[in-house]
């Protein structure tokens, strides 16, 4: 498509900032763990899920969710721990739909290894639940062409490409990644904007994301839509 | 004193736009810091360098601090150790020249504002006197153990703020407040941090006669129980029969503290007449500390108990590879074998350190490693940003804010 065609509205970026809050609430053992899972708000699911991704967004690909790390680092359960860590993320589009799945991973797992809820983490290694707290701020960035969208992809922080690739689908239950979004409605390429909504993001470091999806915008400059 | 604009070498551009765009929204706050001492201390450290950064943000941002006698002290002192869990005997005497002196405070402090950020225990019954501003409560001691009767104490304060702030999720307890996390941090351009041409780093190992002609293991703190130097000297052996190598214990200067100097003997004695073995009783000195850290091969924290530990931050920034105790603070700064070994035993470390000298290729991974997660967590940005945050969210309680 032509990169310089004007869209119908034109894509602010906004960025995402977090604020991390305690909830006071701990597990020792695996039962308490999968009780407070079941119980706990979706910002913790959501945090515990997402924020090794974050905090590491240097590491390799695929870091474990913080279920995994605890489970297989201070539980010492390995097989329980590779099963939470391989839950394909991306294929969840609401928070309940992936705390079912992460509750129910490890109620298998116990109903299973019986011995595996005696195990217990030692003072100080218990699992504390947290949750974020975003703060979505809008930024100067705006553009109305697909080459100005590139551009600044190549600047922004990489709160702000996490806020639009992770947290509009999956905690505020948008339909895609806003990205897709606004290239299908508001650019009209819905080839594109599939080749973006098919990415699994959880896949790439953040950096490796970032030039990932430039790459494919980029790649849409010399297609028809 | 650095400004705003020195960290964007650091941390990038846009991290610095993203405090800017925070802090309009906070615009004509007036916010009001209490604690308890001008001088010295990690609080005083902290709020040096915040209060101006907030001011050139374009907050309104104050910093006062409240008058006591030494009995007032020394009764906050015994506090704070009960805290840490300590055995004090804090008798009604004591309990009364708190309050007394709270209540001196409060009638001689402007505590006038829209957000009063009180700091630790010290000052935490100026509460009394909120009116209809926001109100927080800093806790920078590790409260995951406190002597029940202070804490229970205390308890009749925290309710009423509007917020509490803790530095580790293991400090925390269920509270009827809201309770977020916010760690401390490093400042990468300060002396203690900042980059050292290699010649000085020499220069330094010189001075304190330590040969850079093998690898050197090192552990930075005070001559203290908690920190388990003689265990250190324990985990040195271990290593030193399979692999050459030399162990520095760095530390301040104890005179002022009898049990200090007894600790310092115990690890006299534990090193015997091993030459390689380097014990540097040091004044403080923050160059000095960011050299013999850069010059080390290995950086050891083998801590019994810690606060929060910011030796892993300050050592991670240098890209150096770490083996650290799994206690406080640490294991937020450590995800083992990402970016860092955690250890719990004698052994377990001697095993880590071995694994480090052994295979150079990990180490210097875990230690770049270690060096991007401070970058992204634990610098002063970070917490620059936090502090923003938690300013806003006393204005919003959902869990998604849109600004």
């Amino acid at each position: 498509m032509d990169p310089l065609q004007q869209a119908k509205e034109p894509f602010r970026f906004h960025t995402r900032l977090n604020l991390t809050e305690l909830t006071g609430l701990r597990a020792s053992v695996l039962p308490q763990l999968l009780k407070l899972i079941k119980k706990v708000p979706g910002a913790c699911i959501y945090h515990h899920t997402h924020r090794f991704l974050e905090q590491h967004q240097y590491l390799s690909p695929e870091p474990p969710n913080d279920f995994a790390y605890w489970v297989s680092e201070v539980i010492g359960e390995a097989a329980l721990a590779e099963q939470l860590a391989s839950i394909d993320t991306v294929q969840f589009s609401t928070i309940r739909s992936l705390r079912d799945r992460i509750a129910l991973t490890i109620e298998d797992y116990l109903a299973k290894n019986p011995l595996a809820s005696l195990r217990f983490a030692g003072s100080g290694e218990e699992f504390h639940f947290v949750k974020s707290v975003s703060f979505i701020v809008p930024t100067g960035y705006i553009a109305s062409t697909l080459e100005e969208f590139a551009d600044i992809l190549e600047k922004i922080t990489i709160d702000s490409i996490y806020f639009h690739v992770f947290e509009a689908r999956l905690r505020l239950e948008h339909p895609t990644n806003d990205f897709s979004y606004w290239i299908e409605n508001a650019l009209g390429c819905g080839e594109l904007a599939d080749k973006l909504a098919q990415l699994d993001p959880y896949a790439y470091t953040m950096e490796e994301l970032r030039k990932r999806i430039i790459s494919i915008v980029r790649s849409g400059y010399a297609k028809t839509c | 004193m650095p400004k705003l604009a020195d960290y964007i070498s650091v941390v990038t551009q846009p991290v610095i736009d993203d405090l800017r765009l925070l802090a309009d929204k906070l615009r004509g706050k007036v916010i009001r810091n209490i604690n308890s001492t001008a001088v010295g201390g990690g609080v005083t450290e902290i709020l040096n360098r915040m209060v101006p950064f907030l001011q050139e943000l374009g907050i309104d941002a104050h910093w006062d601090v409240i008058k006591g006698g030494e009995r007032f002290f020394a009764v906050t002192k015994k506090i704070h150790n009960a805290l840490h869990g300590a055995t004090e005997r804090i008798t009604d005497d004591d309990l009364e020249v708190f309050i007394r002196t709270s209540k001196d405070n409060m009638a001689e402090m402007d505590l006038s504002g829209d957000i009063i950020f009180v700091h630790d225990p010290q000052p935490i019954a100026l509460i009394e006197k909120k009116e209809s501003n926001k109100w927080v409560w800093r806790c920078h001691v590790d409260v995951s153990e406190p002597q029940r009767n202070i804490w229970d104490f205390l308890m009749q304060y925290i309710p009423r703020y509007n917020a509490a702030v803790f530095s580790a999720p293991s400090f925390s307890r269920p509270l009827p407040v809201r309770q977020f996390l916010i760690s401390p941090s490093i400042d990468p351009l300060s002396d203690k941090n900042r980059d050292l041409p290699d010649d000085m780093v020499r220069t330094v190992f010189d001075k304190y006669g330590v040969p850079l002609d093998k690898p050197v293991i090192t552990q930075i703190s005070r001559f203290d129980r908690l920190k388990d130097p003689v265990g250190v000297i324990d985990v040195y052996k271990r290593v030193k029969k399979y692999n050459d190598c030399r162990l520095v214990l760095a530390g301040g200067t104890a005179s002022d503290d009898p049990e200090g100097l007894q600790v310092l003997e115990e690890v006299r004695e534990a090193a015997g007449k091993d030459r390689d073995i380097h014990i540097l009783l040091m004044p403080q000195n923050d160059l000095d500390v960011n050299a013999l850290q850069r010059g080390s091969t290995v950086i050891l924290q083998k801590s019994l108990r810690e606060g929060f530990g910011l030796t892993i931050s300050e050592a991670l920034w240098k890209a150096k590879p770490v083996v650290a105790s799994h206690v406080g603070g640490i294991p937020l700064q450590i995800k083992n074998k990402y970016s860092g070994l955690l250890c719990r035993s004698v052994d377990g470390a001697a095993f880590a350190v071995k694994q480090l000298l052994n295979n150079p290729g990990y180490a210097r991974k875990l230690g770049e490693n270690g060096r991007e997660h401070i970058r992204n967590n634990f610098l002063l940005t970070r917490h620059l940003k936090d502090y923003l945050l938690l300013f806003l969210s006393l204005f919003h309680s959902e869990d998604v804010v849109y600004l």
